[in-house]
């Protein structure tokens, strides 16, 4: 039980499909109702696509696990409708520090620019933002049902049948797309016999949370070597509700049992805090971490996202993060597909996609996690001369790695993306995911991400009524909106900066708000040959 | 920190760097990882060549362990 929160109980109840004769068909299954599972149910709803979140447990997440939500998560959230109260409840931070013995050696700030409606990171719960989806799921009508636990998974020809277990006993339901977001000890995985491979870091880290009302400011503090945890390392970090999630690296050896003892835990957290600061502890738990993923997360008509499909170590808060994009990235492709407006085909490049992007996390953690854990004496040597290098030399500050935070990958090399023909500067190449920027619109201030997304949108440097209000290419749209005269105002400039806009500029953006291509002039062909190419028609 | 040598950030993807760094030392006994960095110390500083540059990297690099 926590103090400060109070688990939301969800009930079981008796579906019909439990007395059909022959297994009631859906046409999308999502096994698994945390984070990465109720926002790919989330994407389904909005696009209309039917999609039934299948939960072996009945309520959110046990323990605060997954609590630094970062910018693109919060951005796909907020185009879901569901961010508003997670950035409320949560923390927002920006600016994180770096300690080493008992010295500072360099602050960062994740977000030195203005011009964007949602911060760098938001710390909230798990539990919280878990809870916030569903209210949101359910005020759109979606389906969760609760204690029906997956036992077993047959694919075939054209669908997918799963046996569910329930409190009533089993039953069967088949569908034509099954969406495995059940987790690190994912039973989809077990059940298709899967490989999970990777690396396993032998370390193992103490994780409590305290409540305790202390005026540390809203930052992440990171210690090499403090005096209160010699020769390894401490994290600290704010969640809602006076909570504090406290890390610490307790080395290979460490006795589970032994350290998760309260007489064991409030010593450590004292030396940390200073025996005068008062807290009482929350939750407390013992990592080891592993980097590992599935060879491949499309299965035919099985889709795996979240950790069900690959891992990471917590350092960079590339998990949960990672996750909620696999989700972003797949929905708008099945619900373009089940329309019979792109080929199946379309449903290859998750994998292409997301498997680039899992890598990229992949690497960025096992990285930062063997700059924390040095395995050799050498590696142990590099990593002590670079923090002992890093208060004096701005070089040895860009080693220290305490952790890459999560940053969505730029699909540079995908088989959607149009090549620039021209040159452009700045971040927004083919692949990159949207930059927000500040406008007005009727008179009103606004974001320029509450625009895009949802379905593929075009913008143009230029008047209202220069070039068409929307394309149609063989039933999908592009709705195009104009950063000029009678559209867009673009009022601080940031637009035209971010995305090297000049007069005649235009982009092309997907559903999930990454650039599909851009051009110095509009031609109406050439973006219409984009839009195929992006729904996986390659030309 | 004034003088002739460069601490500001000069490598490209930093992370990337110090990953092949670590590496080069994969499978060598703490014995040969001495040695690879000594050879690595005198092929560098024989790229650098300039003393000046290189008499302030030795007084850095001692300054931070006495």
């Amino acid at each position: 039980m926590l103090k400060t929160y109070k688990y939301p109980e969800f009930h079981y109840s008796r579906s019909e499909d439990q007395d059909a004769a022959p297994p009631a068909h859906h046409p999308v299954l999502i096994v698994g109702g945390g984070m990465v599972g109720l926002t790919m149910a989330l994407e389904l709803r909005l696009k209309g696509v039917p999609a039934i979140v299948l939960e072996q447990g009945e309520t959110v997440s046990d323990g605060s696990r997954s609590i630094c939500q970062a910018k693109r998560t919060l951005e796909i959230w907020d185009r879901q409708g569901a961010a508003a109260p997670m950035i409320e409840k949560g923390i927002t931070w920006n600016i994180g520090r770096v300690r080493h013995q008992g010295n500072e050696l360099y602050s960062f700030d994740l977000l030195p620019e203005q011009g964007h409606k949602i911060p760098a990171f938001v710390n909230l719960q798990q539990y919280w933002v878990e809870e916030y989806l569903i209210q949101r799921l359910s005020a759109l009508g979606g389906e969760i049902r609760w204690r029906n636990k997956v036992m077993g998974v047959e694919p075939h020809g054209d669908g997918v049948t799963i046996e569910v277990d329930t409190p009533d006993g089993p039953y069967r339901l088949s569908c034509d797309y099954l969406i495995a977001a059940d987790g690190a000890r994912s039973q989809m995985r077990r059940e298709m016999d899967l490989a999970f491979t990777g690396q396993v870091f032998n370390d193992k880290f103490l994780i409590t949370d305290i409540e305790m009302k202390a005026d540390f400011p809203s930052e992440r503090w990171f210690w090499f070597d403090p005096e209160f945890n010699p020769g390894q390392s401490a994290l600290l970090h704010r969640q809602a509700d006076n909570v504090w999630r406290l890390d610490f690296q307790i080395g290979a050896d460490a006795d589970n049992e032994e350290e998760m003892k309260h007489e064991n835990v409030i010593p450590r957290v004292k030396a940390m805090l200073g025996e005068e600061t008062p807290f009482e502890l929350e939750w407390i738990s013992v990592y080891t971490f592993q980097c590992r993923r599935l060879e491949k997360f499309r299965h035919g008509s099985v889709f795996f996202i979240g950790d069900a499909a690959h891992q990471v170590s917590p350092f960079g808060a590339r998990g949960g993060n990672g996750g909620v994009q696999d989700a972003d990235n797949l929905g708008w492709k099945l619900d373009l597909v089940m329309r019979g407006l792109a080929p199946e085909s379309l449903l290859g490049t998750y994998d292409e996609e997301r498997i680039f992007a899992a890598d990229e996390n992949i690497l960025n953690s096992t990285r930062s996690t063997d700059f924390l854990t040095p395995k050799t004496p050498v590696s142990r040597a590099f990593r002590d001369a670079v923090l002992s290098l890093a208060q004096d030399c701005p070089f040895a500050r860009s080693l220290v790695n305490s952790g890459r935070l999560s940053v969505p990958a730029t699909l540079s090399h995908s088989s959607l993306n149009t090549p620039d023909e021209e040159a452009f500067e700045g971040q927004m190449t083919p692949g990159a995911p949207a930059a927000d920027a500040p406008l007005r619109h009727d008179g009103r201030e606004g974001w320029l991400l509450d625009h895009l997304g949802g379905g593929f949108k075009g913008v143009f440097f230029g008047p209202r009524g220069a070039i068409p209000h929307h394309l149609d290419v063989g039933g999908v749209r592009i709705d195009i909106l104009c950063v000029g005269d009678g559209g867009i105002e673009d009022v601080q400039g940031w637009i035209a900066r971010r995305y090297d806009g000049r007069p005649g500029s235009f982009y092309l953006l997907r559903p999930d708000q990454h650039v599909a291509g851009r051009w110095r002039r509009f031609d109406e062909e050439k973006v219409k040959s984009a839009l195929s190419r992006a729904v996986g028609k390659a030309s | 920190m004034t003088g002739v040598l460069n601490c500001d950030p000069n490598i490209e993807q930093p992370d990337d760097f110090y990953e092949s760094l670590i590496r080069l030392h994969d499978g060598l006994t703490d014995e040969q990882s001495r040695d690879v960095n000594a050879r690595l110390i005198l092929i560098l500083a024989n790229h650098v060549g300039d003393r000046r540059v290189l008499d302030e990297a030795f007084r850095l690099a001692r300054e931070g362990v006495e």
